[in-house]
């Protein structure tokens, strides 16, 4: 064989060679994949957890519905009514167990609060205590609710944002509700995706902030165009006004957004969540944002907002946020942040995003870099909430992701005629009337959600189909709870056009648990802001977690804050930082306990 | 070292080596895209893929023609594939540009590439990886005026080069067709047109169909494989191929050269020998 022919068969070898590779590692792939047990103890022993499906067995039979909106915008309409399936959990009464509030998004439909009956079962009493009938023609229909205790009187309050009118509710002692919208001094109308309770200035009032969508002016039943669409897929500057709005103490609210510094932008924010990032003692905000970048404020003092979405990385590449998480991922006491995006098989793959804080990261030096691709939690689909949890009580946070966007006729897909006018000049994509319409297609629909199980080696694996929560409903909220007090994390799936599905889950019984049912008193009532730390001085170790405002995507968990501890008997102490600046120290703790601790009043 | 003249005043006094055209403009073109929009996902990611093509170019070409090559159209290749290839993983990128390079030096004729390198490399990507990467196509900005500009720079250039012709053709068959498909599909017809106001477009029209080594070369023949390449696309649309102009290319541009080297044999052979002797001595 001459040389010229040896290195023409080099070549071509190189070349086969490349075009292989990725069937190559698929494959590589598929033989490390291992052989899934077919029974749940098998599974709970592999995996140290099993998810349940329990959701008439426990008296929750919700299906939610979504919007028919303008006839004008009818050729899309189920690409826009898209949302509106949320779920919120509070201790609604006071019995020591979490219930949970559902909303519902067509006119005449009504929301749902389940109330824990203490053995394991709920009933829906929204009817009775006044928060059921909330989709009412001309106010528009519900698109989420958090729970917050606003007059810091012990009971839990209730705010709905809709599209359309935001609904208002004091709880009066956990028995009934007090409609005060009218009074509160609220928005008369926003296209509101996500609201935050957060207390942004430390002075012991829930403050609300509420992030919008679609503009505030489409009113989506009595169109007066049909330019409301997105300006760009990237650049989207036409998006829905947020809104900063101060409480006052006495059942109002003041709007502080421009004097806040949070008015300099007109993204569509579609999820926000508040914790203190940089540990200056007050609360920050991140807002995720569907056709742009997504952004961070960093809280001056209580007083303003920076926007540091730049200057801390994250806020250079558009994509598509839609879901705002955090957790100590790294268990080194730092908050990372976990948003998801859109990733379809050859049309966009963007990426779900896990910001991870540098470890020199300071208070005036806040850096994130995204690890999503090396811990193994990028590649979802058409993501929504991504919720950040323990499933196992191993110590280590597991990930929750919720796929799929409208699920139709099966094999049906509308993306190629969502390329055709998303990829256009912006007077093209931003009016309905030039989109396509769906006839009923499906849209990134039947995808299942995502289970990533956290090896606590730094990888991330997917074990939805072995531990029992494969669901392929177009998912949107997800919310942890804690439903008969056994330590182990439940959850809550609120599906878009389709029932809730609840999940019993099963731990496995050696690892070991504890959670802290915080009461602020010098700080917000809900104690929400507050961060936990437990430390072990032997290694160093530490982790930690913040109370909770809201966060994913129209979802509010539990308000008691769970660590999982795995073989651990011993937790040297727990560090409490409550928004009022109090720092409580709580030492050798008793584990596999719920621990009700309110604020000391002199620390 | 022949050399050609760029726009307006530079063609007073500057001139641009030929081989080094395409690179600065691409480059200019990214760099004001960028600067405008930052529609590179990261530098990184862009830098692997100008890495990996100008490194498949040089061990390639090395290896094959025993000589060191000029890489300024690895160079491009790599920066093309770049742009387009969207993946939040690195490998695709360094994948599609060593594809896009190496298809130069396997997919050959008569000892010419057949193939659009990048668009190759592009195509391969959609294909054998699509469940990591896609391909730039709804992810850009879209402000109108960068749009101008960018169609503006780029169309100035072609006629620099005399490569206009194959765009404009394209650009006047994409929006008949468009009508037509309106028609088949009864979509909108500014839905069935938006395509040619993005970014995929820009780069498509701009710099992969009028690639100097993959075209015909007479400007009848340029004008009916792009109106060809169009109506494939056409037809691929109504099928609801999202990559359709890729496809087309990938298919046509192959096509339309190896027909027009027939065609060239054909002539070569009804010559009398003595007029080919004296063509090939002149």
């Amino acid at each position: 064989m001459n040389k010229q022919r040896v290195i023409q068969i080099f070549v071509i070898l190189f070349f086969v060679s490349l075009l292989l590779a990725p069937a190559a590692m698929k494959q590589f792939k598929s033989w490390q994949a291992e052989e899934v047990p077919d029974n749940a103890d098998e599974i709970i022993d592999r995996y140290g957890f099993y998810l349940e499906e329990v959701s008439n067995e426990i008296g929750v039979d919700f299906t939610h519905v979504r919007p028919e909106l303008d006839s004008k915008i009818e050729h899309i309409n189920p690409q826009i009514a898209s949302v509106g399936a949320s779920v919120s959990v509070s201790d609604v009464n006071n019995d020591g167990y979490p219930d949970f509030y559902l909303t519902n998004s067509e006119y005449g439909t009504q929301n749902a609060l389940y109330i824990n009956q203490g053995d394991g079962t709920f009933e829906d009493r929204a009817g009775e205590m006044g928060v059921a009938d909330l989709n009412i023609d001309g106010s528009g229909v519900s698109m989420g609710s958090v729970w917050g205790d606003l007059n810091n009187d012990g009971f839990e309050d209730l705010f709905v944002y809709k599209w359309g009118r935001p609904e208002l509710f004091l709880n009066d002692s956990g028995s009934q509700f007090t409609r005060i919208t009218d009074s509160a001094g609220l928005p008369q109308w926003m296209n509101a995706n996500t609201a935050v309770w957060m207390d942004y200035d430390n002075d012991g009032l829930l403050d609300l902030f509420l992030g919008g969508y679609y503009h505030e002016d489409v009113d989506f039943w009595n169109l007066e165009t049909t330019r409301i669409m997105p300006d760009s897929y990237e650049y989207a500057t036409n998006g829905g006004r947020n809104f900063l709005m101060k409480n006052n103490g006495d059942g109002t609210f003041t709007d502080v957004t421009e004097e806040t510094g949070l008015l300099d932008t007109r993204r569509w924010s579609l999820a926000a969540s508040a914790a203190d990032l940089n540990g200056s003692g007050y609360i920050d905000l991140v807002v995720a944002n569907d056709y742009g970048v997504d952004e961070l404020y960093l809280n001056q003092n209580g007083e303003t907002f920076i926007n540091a979405s730049e200057s801390t990385g994250i806020g250079f590449i558009p994509k598509s946020g839609m879901s705002v998480s955090f957790g100590d991922v790294m268990n080194r006491g730092q908050l990372s942040i976990y948003i998801t995006n859109i990733s379809e098989a050859g049309v966009l793959m963007q990426g779900n995003n896990l910001w991870v804080p540098s470890r020199q990261a300071s208070a005036d030096e806040l850096e994130f870099q995204n690890l999503a691709g090396n811990l193994g939690v990028e590649i979802g689909q058409w993501g929504y909430s991504g919720k950040l949890l323990d499933l196992n009580n191993d110590g280590n946070l597991d990930l929750y992701v919720a796929n799929g966007f409208v699920s139709d006729e099966p094999n049906t897909d509308y993306w190629y005629d969502y390329t055709k006018v998303v990829g256009g000049n912006r007077n093209v994509i931003i009016d309905a009337n030039n989109w396509p319409a769906m006839n009923g297609r499906t849209f990134s629909g039947y995808q299942t959600n995502k289970i990533w199980m956290n090896d606590g080696a730094g990888r991330f694996r997917e074990v939805s189909s072995a531990v029992g929560g494969a669901l392929n409903l177009d998912s949107r909220a997800i919310a942890a709870i804690d439903i008969d007090l056994d330590g182990a994390q439940d959850m809550i799936i609120a599906n878009q056009n389709g029932p809730v599905k609840i999940y019993k889950n099963r731990v496995r019984e050696d690892h070991n648990w504890i959670s802290f049912d915080l009461e602020g008193t010098a700080s917000n009532r809900s104690a929400i802001g507050a961060t936990i730390r437990l430390v072990w001085d032997e290694d160093g170790r530490q982790v930690i977690k913040e109370v909770s405002g809201g966060d994913a995507f129209s979802s509010q968990s539990q308000r008691a804050v769970h660590f999982g501890l795995k073989q651990t008997e011993r937790i040297d102490r727990v560090e409490i930082s409550w928004p009022s600046g109090n720092l409580q120290t709580i030492e050798n703790p008793e584990i596999n306990k719920i621990h009700t601790i309110a604020e000391p009043q002199d620390v | 070292m022949s050399k050609v003249a760029t726009t307006g005043f530079l063609s007073k006094g500057i001139t641009i080596p030929k081989q080094y055209f395409a690179p600065l403009l691409i480059t200019g073109i990214l760099l004001a895209a960028h600067i405008s929009f930052g529609i590179l996902d990261s530098y990184q990611k862009l830098l692997t893929a100008i890495t990996f093509a100008v490194l498949t170019e040089l061990v390639l070409h090395r290896v094959v023609t025993g000589k060191f090559r000029n890489l300024s159209s690895a160079y491009v290749s790599g920066i093309s594939a770049g742009i387009l290839v969207r993946s939040p993983l690195f490998w695709p990128f360094a994948l599609c540009a060593a594809i896009s390079i190496a298809s130069k030096y396997v997919l050959r004729y008569k000892g010419r590439h057949l193939f659009n390198p990048t668009n190759f490399g592009v195509v391969a990507i959609i294909f054998i990886a699509s469940d990591s990467a896609a391909v730039l196509s709804i992810q850009w900005g879209n402000n109108m005026w960068a749009m101008f500009v960018i169609w503006a720079v780029g169309l100035i250039s072609l006629w620099k080069i005399n490569r206009l012709n194959i765009t404009l053709t394209y650009i006047a068959s994409f929006i008949v067709f468009a009508w037509v498909r309106a028609q088949f599909t009864g979509d909108p017809f500014l839905a069935e047109v938006a395509p040619l106001t993005g970014p995929m477009y820009q780069l498509f029209a701009l710099f992969m169909m009028t690639d100097p080594k993959t075209t015909v070369k007479s400007r009848m023949g340029q004008n009916a494989v792009a109106f060809s390449i169009a109506l494939l696309e056409m037809i691929l649309r109504l099928n609801e191929a999202v990559y359709a102009p890729f496809y087309a290319l990938f298919i046509i541009g192959p096509i339309a050269l190896i027909i027009e080297d027939q065609i060239h044999q054909r002539k070569l052979a009804n010559k009398p020998k003595d007029e080919i002797a004296a063509a090939s001595a002149s």
